[in-house]
């Protein structure tokens, strides 16, 4: 069977290569590599990532540029007939401006960019991103972002909160987002924004301070769903 | 003519640039200073008679994030002023 991911790389993407490489050793397949001018994705993907860094140079807003650019177009199209998409970092930052996910990235509550690796807790399992996890898990994943202080209004929060769209929370304080949110899932959990970076944390590090393992069944899970679908 | 969009955050949105000037200014032995907000400032030079509705369009679009930030419109009077 093979997985058809697709990573896009808009300019300025800098985790676009690690995404497919982790993608690749999860799935034994080769991602496809889509650039941010084309107006078409392949037909029949079983999943869309958008990777970190810092799209079109943040100009504007963090992921607002990337947001308008032609191949979002396909992309939004492809989410809306249930295609899964994974925004991690700046590209969850461009899933909020495509308004594809509630709220926005706000500048971290300090200030400072921040590029460490946190615990996170998992907070549902009920999506194709996270079922191989336990509820309630702590994870370690790493981040590196400037702007990853999450935002919603009071009834946006309460309505993720109560529809269990909450993927991830901090379990430290990182960096102010709202309820410690850190992932948050679409209304038919099929899209799943996430600052922390999975394709960072994909196998064993020699060193504690090199990633670990922790995000390899956040694509473990993509791929259980897809072979049980 | 010439538009000139001011962008803000919304009342409540936490803005730390805003914070990080207050305590700059404060640092420099500025007081009586209760709060800053940093906005931005986008100057549109657009064709004559660009309707109002065109650039409150933009505005939603892409120049403002209404999710976070309020924007106004400051126009020519014959392009219809906010």
């Amino acid at each position: 069977m093979g997985f058809r991911a697709a990573v896009i790389t808009f300019p300025g993407s800098n985790c676009d290569r690690d995404m497919a490489v982790a993608l690749e050793a999860v799935s034994g397949t080769p991602a496809l590599r889509i650039w941010h001018g084309d107006a078409d994705l392949p037909e029949g993907l079983d999943l869309i990532a958008l990777p970190g860094g810092f799209s079109y140079g943040d100009y504007l807003r963090s992921g607002a540029m990337a947001a308008q650019s032609p191949i979002m177009r396909a992309v939004v199209a492809a989410a809306a007939r249930g295609v899964p998409v994974l925004g991690v970092c700046n590209g969850f930052q461009v899933l909020t401006e495509a308004r594809l996910l509630p709220g926005a990235l706000l500048r971290n509550a300090a200030q400072r960019f921040i590029c460490r690796t946190v615990s996170l807790t998992v907070e549902t399992t009920d999506s194709l991103f996270t079922s191989a996890y336990r509820a309630g898990e702590t994870i370690r994943i790493p981040v590196a972002h400037h702007d990853g202080n999450y935002y919603a209004d009071a009834a946006t929060l309460d309505a993720l909160e109560g529809e269990g769209r909450i993927a991830f929370r901090y379990a430290e304080e990182v960096n102010g987002s709202a309820r410690g949110i850190a992932g948050v899932l679409s209304a038919n959990r099929r899209i799943l924004g996430m600052m922390p970076h999975p394709e960072r944390a994909i196998e064993p590090a020699a060193h504690p301070a090199l990633g670990g393992a922790d995000g390899r069944r956040l694509f473990e899970s993509v791929l259980a769903a897809l072979a049980s679908a | 003519m010439h538009v000139r969009v001011l962008v803000r955050l919304k009342p409540g949105v936490l803005d730390p640039q805003g914070r990080a000037v207050h305590h700059a200014l404060e640092g420099l032995g500025f007081s009586g200073i209760a709060d800053v907000r940093v906005g931005r400032l986008i100057e549109l030079d657009l064709a004559d008679g660009t309707d109002h509705a065109t650039i409150r369009q933009m505005c939603e679009q892409l120049l403002a994030n209404t999710v976070i930030e309020s924007y106004t419109i400051e126009a020519p009077a014959a392009g219809g002023a906010d």
